[in-house]
Formats: structure tokens, sequence, C-alpha cells
């Protein structure tokens, strides 16, 4: 829709304060990077990178300026009389980010451009479209990612889209310290995020919760009075629980323990409720399996959560 | 163990031994035909065209000696060789048709009256009179001859430039050709801009109109040729080059379409929209990528409308004349069939005229349907 291939059902789409809803795609200063790469198979990558200039009737010399720019900028001088077929699937991801480069254009769209590509490429190209953002302060850079690591590290500002509408817009860490419903909240963040049933019992500027599971909870979320005896989940991030000396959040056998050097996952047993609870404690601890473990958390680090929405932003 | 996939199959020799009849099942007659097509008339009859790759014995047909006589010693001698070429060698030979092998090659062969005929074992031979033979009929020689593989392009010479059956090979060749090379080229063109349309332009009624493609692919053509014939001679181009092509390329269109548009449909959406977003109109869109990108299909298509405009002969003879000028390779085939049906030279080396172009074709352009151009556009 913000290229112009689909049609914009309702409402209006602008960019710079121009009605872009009737515009052709080329007319809209857009250029995007497909996930499949979307090369012309029979032009080399020169060919491929300097189209949409030849269609715009821009100079041969106008034209050899660009493309020569943008193949230096993606190290691809050598390849530039190449096919595309004879080339790796970074090269080819890269001709197809230079594409858009030649044209200049305000906004530039990311459809997954690094899904088709393995592990080890996927960190280096990342690490390039961040260089190539800094490079290019003015322009604007629409990414779509399933991965929130491309996100967290890519972005200035995340929209989370999740059953057909906006769930959130903010800085990645906006989003990662203050979740505004439980969707964003498990989404951000890896392991996800642990949901644990209970109600309120303490109001105040620390609000003290029963979990169902027995523990005390306390979060830093403030309440009224009102909302004594509500029924909410709390959430905590599995890298916020801490092993516990005195009161305890939650208590449980560990099932499987997952040692990863700089942190040990904690998968403990599935309790009534069927949730399960998720800790990630500093250092190596595979001795913690089939032991019972006790965690408490940070108030602060605590979110409260009613009908599936955060009750910091009430 | 039998069902792991990438294991070879236990019938992987069944699928061999299709593949060499099939092979032989095809390459064999044509082979056969090529080879017929360079020997005489006489090597057709006496022999196979297997046995013509190697040297032979055979009987050779009757050979009347002829020649000038010169008188010696007061006889009346006339020489000569029983062969064009020097290699055929005799083993045996006779003056009767009931003695065919009566003498040794070198033996001499009373003929009563004095007159002998002595024969070398290479076809010279010596006739002897003690009267002039002038005015006479002179004495066939019946030979026995192992001949080398011996082959002639005289039969191609024949076909090509002198006109059997009213018109000459070459001239119903190139007559064909008219017919079939615009025959193929005009359908391509407009199927192919048909084809971008019904797959990648958003217009109502499209679903219907690919339909109806559909549905004209079973219509058999012999529905369409009175009325055809009847609107061309009402428009008034009546029977002719024009009409053909108009006929061929009516006839042609629906798989065409069909064709092309299903293998557009399958290029990559992803390219159109990029093209799209480059700023490229619909034309520039078909012409600069969609057409080169079709490449194959374009290419397969054009080898099979190829092959029917130029093996056709019912819609030749609907929609053109009969005249020199217009009669095409099948019709003048037909023709020789009737005419010269005992002439196998003849009839063998003018098939073959008409089967070079067709497989020249397909050679040319097989590699087109192999070759996967898509290759490295998409992961």
């Amino acid at each position: 829709m913000i290229a112009g291939l689909e049609r914009i059902t309702g409402g209006d789409f602008s960019i710079d304060g121009v009605r872009m809803n009737d515009v052709p795609p080329a007319q809209r200063g857009i250029a995007m990077v497909f996930q499949s790469y979307a090369l012309y198979p029979h032009m080399t990558v020169r060919d491929n990178m300097s189209f949409a200039l030849k269609i715009a009737k821009k100079s041969p010399q106008e034209i050899a300026a660009a493309v020569d720019k943008a193949a230096k900028i993606l190290q691809l001088t050598p390849y530039l009389d190449r096919l595309p077929k004879a080339l790796s699937g970074g090269q080819r991801q890269r001709v197809a980010i230079g594409r858009s480069i030649v044209r200049d254009p305000k906004v530039y769209l990311f459809d997954e451009p690094l899904s088709n590509l393995d592990a080890a490429l996927r960190v280096a190209t990342r690490i390039e479209i961040a260089q190539l953002k800094e490079a290019m302060p003015n322009s604007t850079m629409i990414y779509v990612t399933h991965d929130q690591v491309e996100a967290m590290t890519l972005a200035s500002r995340i929209v989370v889209l999740a059953g057909g509408g906006i769930s959130q817009v903010g800085s990645p860490l906006e989003l990662y310290e203050r979740p505004e419903n439980e969707f964003v909240a498990q989404f951000i963040g890896s392991p996800a995020m642990n949901l644990m049933e209970g109600e309120v019992s303490g109001t105040g500027a620390i609000t003290t919760i029963k979990l169902k599971n027995g523990g005390i909870a306390h979060s830093a979320v403030p309440t009224q009075p009102a909302d004594q005896g509500m029924k909410v989940k709390i959430g905590v991030r599995p890298e916020d629980l801490i092993e516990a000396t005195g009161d305890s959040l939650y208590t449980g056998e560990v099932e499987i323990t997952e040692a990863l050097g700089e942190v040990t996952l904690l998968y403990f047993k599935k309790t009534g409720d069927g949730a399960q609870v998720v800790g990630k404690l500093p250092g190596i601890r595979p001795e913690l399996r089939y032991n019972t473990v006790r965690l408490s958390a940070d108030p602060k680090k605590v979110h409260l959560f009613a009908n599936g929405k955060s009750l910091l932003y009430r | 163990m039998d069902n792991i996939a990438g294991t070879k199959s236990s019938l992987t020799w069944a699928v061999h031994i299709s593949v060499v009849v099939l092979v032989a099942m095809w390459v064999l007659p044509t082979l056969g035909l090529f080879v017929s097509s360079f020997r005489t008339g006489d090597q057709i009859v006496g022999s196979g065209w297997w046995q013509s790759l190697t040297t032979q014995e055979q009987q050779l047909s009757p050979i009347r000696i002829e020649g000038d006589e010169t008188e010696t010693n007061g006889a009346f001698v006339i020489e000569g060789n029983l062969f064009g070429n020097a290699r055929t060698t005799i083993s045996s030979w006779g003056t009767s048709s009931r003695e065919p092998e009566a003498y040794e090659p070198g033996q001499t062969a009373e003929l009563g009256d004095g007159v002998t005929v002595t024969v070398q074992a290479d076809g010279g031979y010596v006739l002897s009179s003690p009267v002039t033979t002038a005015g006479e009929r002179l004495p066939r020689i019946f030979a026995s001859a192992t001949t080398p593989p011996e082959f002639t392009t005289d039969n191609y010479k024949t076909v090509l430039f002198s006109p059997l059956a009213g018109q000459t090979i070459f001239q119903a060749f190139m007559n064909t050709a008219t017919v079939a090379i615009p025959a193929t080229i005009i359908p391509i063109l407009i199927a192919a801009f048909a084809a971008y349309a019904l797959a990648w332009m958003e217009f109502p009624g499209r679903a219907l109109l690919v339909a109806a493609i559909v549905g004209l692919l079973v219509v058999p053509l012999q529905l369409a040729l009175i009325p055809l014939l009847q609107f061309h001679n009402w428009l008034g181009i009546g029977k002719g080059y024009l009409g053909i092509w108009m006929a061929h390329t009516g006839f042609g269109l629906p798989l065409a379409i069909y064709l092309l548009r299903n293998y557009m449909v399958g290029l990559p959406r992803d390219i159109i929209e990029n093209a799209k977003v480059d700023g490229a109109t619909d034309f520039q869109i078909f012409t600069k990528i969609i057409l080169p990108l079709s490449f194959p299909a374009l290419a397969s298509f054009a080898i099979f409308q190829f092959l029917w405009t130029w093996n056709d002969l019912l819609v030749a003879l609907v929609f053109l004349g009969t005249g020199n000028d217009q009669q095409v390779l099948t019709g003048n085939l037909v023709n020789l069939m009737g005419s010269r049906g005992g002439d196998w030279e003849i009839l063998s080396a003018s098939a073959f005229v008409s089967i070079a172009v067709p497989l020249l074709v397909f050679f040319a352009l097989q590699r087109f349907l192999v070759r996967g151009l898509l290759a490295g556009s998409v992961k």
C-alpha cells in the first residue's frame, strides 16, 4: 500500500504532506527491496541498477555516476557485469539494495530483506544496512521484519502490527521496557516474558499481587485503592528473575536447563494454569535441573496487565 | 530399502529400453529416407538403404552396349565401359537374361555370326563383329558386380531445379516458407501482448476472456474452414497468402495465448512489482522484462506453430490457390506421389527437402526449451 502496488481502501497516505493515495508507485519517491530480491534475471548487475534511471530517461552520464556510486557503497564494483545467477545470496541482496539507492528515494521500503540469507550473512548484511542508514540521514527506511533482533538493532521507531492493527509504536527500548499490552510484551525479548495470573492485594505506589501459584509479587506500577481485588496478570522477563532469599514470586521445579555459557535458561515444570515459566540466571548452572528454585524480581521490572492491556498506560 | 527416495528404481532398465526403442523408432526411418535420397533409382530398387553403406554384390540391371564403332583389320569394334565409375568390379556376366552368370570376367562370349564380346572385371568391354553393327540393336550385358558405396546428389538437383508435377520443389519450398514464417511470427506477436494483459493487467472480464480462450482451444478448425473462406471472399482477399496468414493466425492464437499466459503468470510477482516501483509502464514491463524472460515459452510455441504451418496441407488447400506460385510443399508431394509414384529417389529427396527445415528449426531452438532462464532471479 505504501508502495502503491495495492489500492488503499480507507484513509489517507501522505509523504511529506502530499497525499499519495492515487499517485503511481514510481512517482511517490519510494524504493523497495523485496524479500526475494526480485532482480531482473536477464540483466547484468549494472543493468539491474540502472533500469529505473533509464525508465526515468536520465542521461547516460548521470546513470553511470549513480550506479558507480551505489556500487562503491555496497562493494559491488567487481560484480557490475555479472548476471544475478552468478552472485551469492548476500551479493544479490546488495544489488537489490543498490537498485534502490541509485534512485535516491525519500523512503526506502525493505520487505524482510534478510530472511533469505543464512545466519552469518544476515548479521553482516544487517550491519551494512545499519551503516547505510547512518550514511543517509535524510531518508526514511521502512523495514518489515519478523526478526526482533533486526527490529531492535536497526530501528529508531518500531511499529508492532498484530491482528490487523497497530499494537504499539515506540523506540526499541520503550517497547522493551514499557510494553503497552501483552502481545508486545511477549513479542519483544527472547525467551518471551513470563505471564502469571493473580489478584491485586495491596495498592499504592508499589502494588502487591497475590499470585494464583501461591507467590507474592511486588510491582512498581502504581494502583488506586479501587483496584483492590482486581484480576491481573504480572509479566516478568526471564532475565529479570533472580534467585530469591526471602519472599518468592515463583517457586517451581526445574525441568530442563539450557546452559548458553553467559547465562543458563531454566524451564520450569508447568503448573496448574498451564503457563510455562522460564528463568534466565547468569553463569553456568546446569546443576539446578530437577531442583526446586525460588525466584523473585525487582518491583521495577514487574509489569502489570489487566485484560491484555498494561496498567502503566491508564 | 527399495522405497527410499534417491535410490535407483529396479525398473531403470525398462526406462533405458524404452528410450532406445523410441530413439530407434524416430531415427531409423529418418536415416533411411536420408540415405535413400542420395541413391539412384536403380540402387533403391536393387537393395535396401542399409546395404548401401557397405560394398555389396548384386545383380545389376541389364546394360545395353553402345558407342561408336571403329574398323580395324576387317573387324568392326566397339570399345567402352559398362559403368560410369571405375570402382565397380564384375564377378560374372552373361548376354542373356536366362544365363546372367555364364562368363567369368575376361572371357569372350560368342554371339553367333562371328560377333564376340569380351567384358573385363572393371566393366570394360570389347564388341567385335565381322560386319558393321550400325543400325542394329546391340546386345545387352547382364552382370553381377560388387559395388562400393556410391551416392549421388543428382536427386536433389533434379527435385530442386527441374519442374516436376508442374513446379520445382524449390519453388514449393519457397511458397511454404512464405506461408509458414509470417504464420508463425504474427500469432506470437499478438499472443504475447494478449498473454501479458491476461496475466498481469487488471481489467473487468479478464477471467471470462481466459475462459473463452480455453473454450476456443477445443474447437476443431475444420468447423471454420468454409465460413472463413466465405468471409475472405466477402472481404475481397479471396484465396492467397494474406488469407492463409490470417487463417493460421486465427487457428494458432488460442493455444498461443493460453501457453504464454500460463508461462507469464508463473513469473515472480516481485519482479513485476519491482519494475512498477522502478517506474516502468505496462508496455515497458512487457518489452523489457516479460518478453526476455518468456523466451523459452515463445521459442517452444514458435516451434509448434512453425511445424504445424510447415506440414499443413488442409488449410493450404482451402485458403491458397493451386497455381505454381502458391502450391506448398505438402501439396507438391501429394502431386508427386500421383505422377511419379514409382520414382522413389525423387520422392525420398523431395520428402527430405520438406522435413529438413523442421528438423533444423527444432535443433536450433530446442536448447531454449531446456534452458531455465529464471535461474538466479529469486531464491
